[in-house]
């Protein structure tokens, strides 16, 4: 059953898109998740409906056939610019980023709608975009998939380091002249193209589960930054895969199965992992710091009694 | 190593303004090279905001920086080497949202400029570091499970791993129990010994009093002294006499070093 489904060729197109969404999306939110903008992914998400309307406008305007032929190169440009213009009103600091990201949401779907009735269509024809339809994937997706994939992973992995130390303690990388504003935009970027890979695989409404549910998971079983993400992209990977094979004999929605499927890892995970990993703490929780007041005798004996009863 | 004798820090004239607040209003410091410089100043007086100025983090609203010799120009390309500075900053930041290692934090202090991947030989270079700081043992800990001190002495590691010959500390001990604040002196003491300058804000003297060779005491964003540092206090329960040694003919710098005083106190 499983070479029938591996020999079909549009099962196999499917699953490297989603293999690749599966490893790129965790590497993308890993950084997010570490700069606390996990809700970046849906902003842009967002923000590419608009670009997918753009696009069919003037797909739409040229005559082209298909006429949603303009729809992902859109999708991209529209996810770029909205990112890189977060980053950018992120660092004039007049709006805070969560005011930012609010306005991005309400502003990418009502510009969205608007654009696909405008192009002569409906709002229906955005659903596709919005939920994703792997099954439709064509080989220039899947090409664009690849060489999109291939840029993230690169970024991702090769810059690492810097890229963790800039989201770690951005002061202190200024301080060290790293090149910061370049690092932060390249993220952003990173992140915009990650969504558009992904919204063919789960859709654009569902695109950031992907990227910050395995982070999720991961954070229940290390404690180190780079363990983190190579876990995320293990559970993305095989939510991704699982997901998307189940769909081959239900007839359910690949993206909500997808997503679904890693939140319930995240369920189990974060029942299972307590029970696993419980170890007695290795010091005193209290930071062993002394006094700024001077106490009287009874209280600093009281204290002394306290200390020991922690270690 | 060129042997230069060009003030390791020159700030002239520096002003910084956040909105409406003037926070520095005119600080001159030079810091020539070994030399031991502590910087004190009642809780607000701006300690903290001329350091961060003079590592290139806030950009002077007036006057210039020179590091090493090298005008330090915000945003743009500057020539300072910072793989030869060090800054350790007042207290660690919440960190990310994702937990990390002892090690993954002091390696990032191995990128600075456009040295934007771990050198080789990096785990040897941070384990060497933590065991500067007495940290050995914890190379794999999560940083946010660490004590305050601890996470303290965490970032002096992160600020020592690249070897810099100038190093900015702000706060170092503030909260580091008196073994760890022992323990760290010794090592200030070797690497001064070995031709590290530093300039280094701290609430009170302590352990390091014996390395440092000038004070300079900031008050309401001005430079109130710069000279001998003050002396330990005798009496620890009375208030008064921590920073006493303004100008005595000027009877302005008097006033300012006077309500220093009673700032001090916690
Ligand atoms: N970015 C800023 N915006 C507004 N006020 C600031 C800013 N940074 C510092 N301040 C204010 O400037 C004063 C000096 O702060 P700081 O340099 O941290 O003092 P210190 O380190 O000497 O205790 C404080 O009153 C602080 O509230
Ligand atoms: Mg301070």
């Amino acid at each position: 059953m499983i070479t029938l489904m591996l020999t079909d060729p549009f099962m196999q197109r499917a699953l490297l898109a989603a293999l690749l969404v599966g490893v790129t999306a965790p590497v993308v939110g890993t950084y997010l998740v570490q700069r606390k903008l996990s809700l970046l992914g849906d902003g842009i998400g967002h923000v590419a409906l608009t670009g997918v309307a753009l696009g069919w406008l003037v797909g739409a305007g040229m005559g082209l056939t298909p006429n949603d032929a303009l729809a992902i190169p859109g999708a991209v440009l529209a996810a770029v610019v909205g990112s890189v213009l977060i980053e950018v009103v992120r660092r004039r600091g007049r709006t805070s980023g969560d005011l930012a990201l609010a306005i991005m949401f309400y502003g990418g779907i009502a510009g969205g709608v608007l654009l696909i009735g405008i192009a002569g269509g409906s709002a229906g024809n955005l659903m596709q975009y919005l939920f994703g339809s792997i099954s439709t994937v064509s080989d220039a997706d899947l090409w664009l998939t690849v060489v999109l994939s291939a840029v993230v992973l690169t970024i991702g992995v090769g810059l690492r380091h810097a890229l963790f130390s800039v989201s770690h303690d951005e002061e202190f990388a200024v301080a060290s002249g790293l090149p910061v504003w370049a690092l932060n935009v390249v993220v952003a970027v990173v992140s915009a193209l990650t969504v558009t890979v992904a919204m063919r695989v789960v859709g654009l409404l569902l695109v950031s589960a992907l990227m910050i549910v395995p982070v999720a998971v991961a954070q229940q079983v290390t404690h180190a930054f780079g363990r983190t993400m190579l876990t995320a992209c293990v559970v993305g990977v095989v939510v991704c895969v699982t997901g998307l094979s189940i769909t081959y004999w239900h007839n359910v929605s690949p993206g909500a199965t997808i997503v679904v499927l890693a939140i319930a890892v995240y369920a189990v995970v974060s029942v299972v992992a307590p029970l696993v990993t419980r170890r007695s703490p290795a010091h005193d929780p209290h930071p062993d710091l002394p006094d700024d007041v001077d106490l009287p005798a009874a209280a600093t004996e009281r204290a002394v009694a306290a200390a020991k009863e922690c270690r | 190593m060129t042997e230069t004798r060009e003030p390791v820090i020159e700030a002239r004239d520096l002003h910084f303004r956040a909105g409406a607040s003037h926070i520095l209003r005119g600080v001159d410091l030079i810091v020539e090279p070994g030399e031991v410089v502590a910087l004190l100043g009642a809780n607000g007086s701006g300690k903290s905001t001329l350091v961060k100025t003079l590592v290139g983090i806030n950009p002077p609203t007036q006057g210039t920086v020179r590091l090493l010799g090298e005008p330090l120009t915000a945003g743009r390309r500057t020539t300072v080497d910072r793989s030869r500075i060090g800054y350790v900053p007042q207290r660690a930041n919440a960190g990310g949202g994702i937990p990390s290692t002892a090690q993954e934090v002091v390696a990032s202090g191995l990128l600075h400029g456009r040295r934007l991947a771990l050198p080789r030989g990096w785990r040897d270079r941070v384990a060497a570091a933590l065991t500067q700081v007495g940290l050995a043992d914890r190379v794999h800990d999560p940083v946010h499970l660490l004590s305050g001190g601890q996470q303290q002495r965490i970032l002096i590691a992160r600020a020592l791993v690249r070897e810099p010959d100038l190093l900015i500390l702000d706060e170092p001990v503030a909260g580091v129990d008196v073994a760890s604040q022992e323990a760290f002196a010794t090592t200030m003491r070797r690497l001064v010994d070995g031709g590290l300058t530093v300039l280094v804000v701290l609430h009170e003297l302590g352990e390091l009093e014996p390395l440092v060779t000038r004070a300079v005491v900031l008050g309401h964003g001005k430079v109130v002294h710069d000279g001998t540092p003050p002396q330990a206090r005798r009496d620890h329960d009375r208030a008064g006499h921590r920073h006493q040694h303004p100008h005595a003919d000027d009877n302005t710098l008097g006033e300012q070093a006077r309500a220093l005083d009673l700032e001090v106190r916690p």
